[in-house]
């Protein structure tokens, strides 16, 4: 069931020198050059436009339960999102999901 | 005389970005620990692990790959979009010209591993207080704040990758990528554009799934980046 190991290291390796470029690009090689206003623009929203969309899928059907919805994720999902807007904390964000998950499949399993 | 109090200068700037930068480590030491987890979880021995957070440090692209990998992603499109994701370092890379730019190229080099959101965020914060400091101080205080989280992020990957296989399955810990990816953005959802952006990338992802190799998440990525920045223009046309 695990990927197998060549795959791994070409994504390792690939996105570890692709990353670096990224990081390298400005302060190393094009210098003082300011970046055109229109780029900087949609940069600002690049975490904000990527990771919502990888994320919902991964919510609403989960590979654990070979996609089907199931409220104990769906509810953690929801406490994450509301504490981590409501409090700007992302611990406590996290703290409140994994708290949820549990409580959730606890109060499942004993049903 | 005049060398030992630079030398002393520039130690005790190392030590104040060390400590400005440390508030994060509680961020990063669970996220390190998550991504161990996730990592062991996904079926990346330890040596490609390590490797992966060594290389390529930084988080989000991390946890995006891990995902993708176990989503059987075509290798392409795992390392084009996980590259999306860090795309906003060139915006960092950018801002810091005007204060290392004139750094030797080792030093710019050495600079440019350590560029992770907390150690650009806390040093661009100071230098804009301090624009005349000497370029030594600037880089100590930059290196200061890597060497307090850096280690930290290596340290707690390797933790999570240690725990991470002797944690039974009944703990749906597949679910520690989605919840560390929500609490990574829940806070920026406080500002208007961005809050497009989230609504338009979920609303594309749910409605373009049926695209081959996960092309959809690049199609959503940049519909939400062009919501936003319309969302952003259009609040300043309305303010003026």
């Amino acid at each position: 069931m695990s990927p197998d190991s060549g795959t791994i290291w070409i994504v390792i390796i690939g996105l570890g020198i692709g990353t670096y470029l990224i990081r390298f690009s400005f302060l190393g090689l094009i210098g003082g050059r300011p970046l055109p206003e229109w780029l900087l623009h949609h940069l600002r929203y690049v975490a904000v436009g990527v990771l919502p969309a990888l994320i919902t899928p991964l919510v609403i059907w989960p590979h654990a339960t070979g996609g089907q919805p199931e409220p104990s994720r769906l509810l953690a999902a929801l406490a994450v999102l509301v504490v981590g807007v409501w409090s700007n904390n992302v611990i406590g964000a996290i703290a409140a999901g994994m708290a949820t998950l549990y409580g959730v499949q606890f109060i499942i399993g004993s049903m | 005389m005049e060398f030992s109090t630079t030398m002393s200068n520039t130690h005790r700037t190392f030590w104040r970005g060390f400590l400005d930068c440390s508030p994060f480590i509680l961020v990063v030491a669970p996220f390190g620990l998550l991504f161990g987890v996730a990592a062991a979880e996904t079926g990346l021995d330890l040596i490609q692990t390590m490797s992966m957070t060594i290389l390529v440090i930084a988080g989000a692209a991390q946890f995006t790959a891990l995902a993708l990998i176990d989503d059987h992603t075509p290798t392409f499109i795992v390392i084009l979009v996980s590259l999306v994701v860090n795309l906003r370092m060139a915006m960092y890379s950018a801002a810091l010209v005007p204060h290392l730019g004139k750094a030797p190229l080792k030093t710019r080099m050495l600079a440019s591993y350590f560029m992770v959101d907390q150690t650009f965020a806390v040093s661009i914060r100071q230098y804009e207080h301090t624009p005349q400091w000497p370029i030594k101080e600037k880089l100590a205080y930059y290196f200061g704040a890597a060497t307090s989280i850096c280690p930290f992020w290596y340290g707690f990957s390797l933790l999570g990758a240690l725990i991470g296989k002797a944690i039974p399955e009944s703990y749906a810990l597949d679910f520690a990528i989605p919840i560390c990816f929500i609490s990574l953005v829940a806070p920026m959802l406080r500002s208007l554009p961005h809050l497009a952006a989230a609504l338009v990338s979920i609303t594309m992802a749910l409605l373009l799934a049926w695209m081959p190799y996960n092309l959809w998440l690049l199609v959503a990525a940049v519909a939400a980046m062009m919501a936003g920045a319309r969302t952003e223009l259009w609040l300043k046309e309305r303010q003026t």
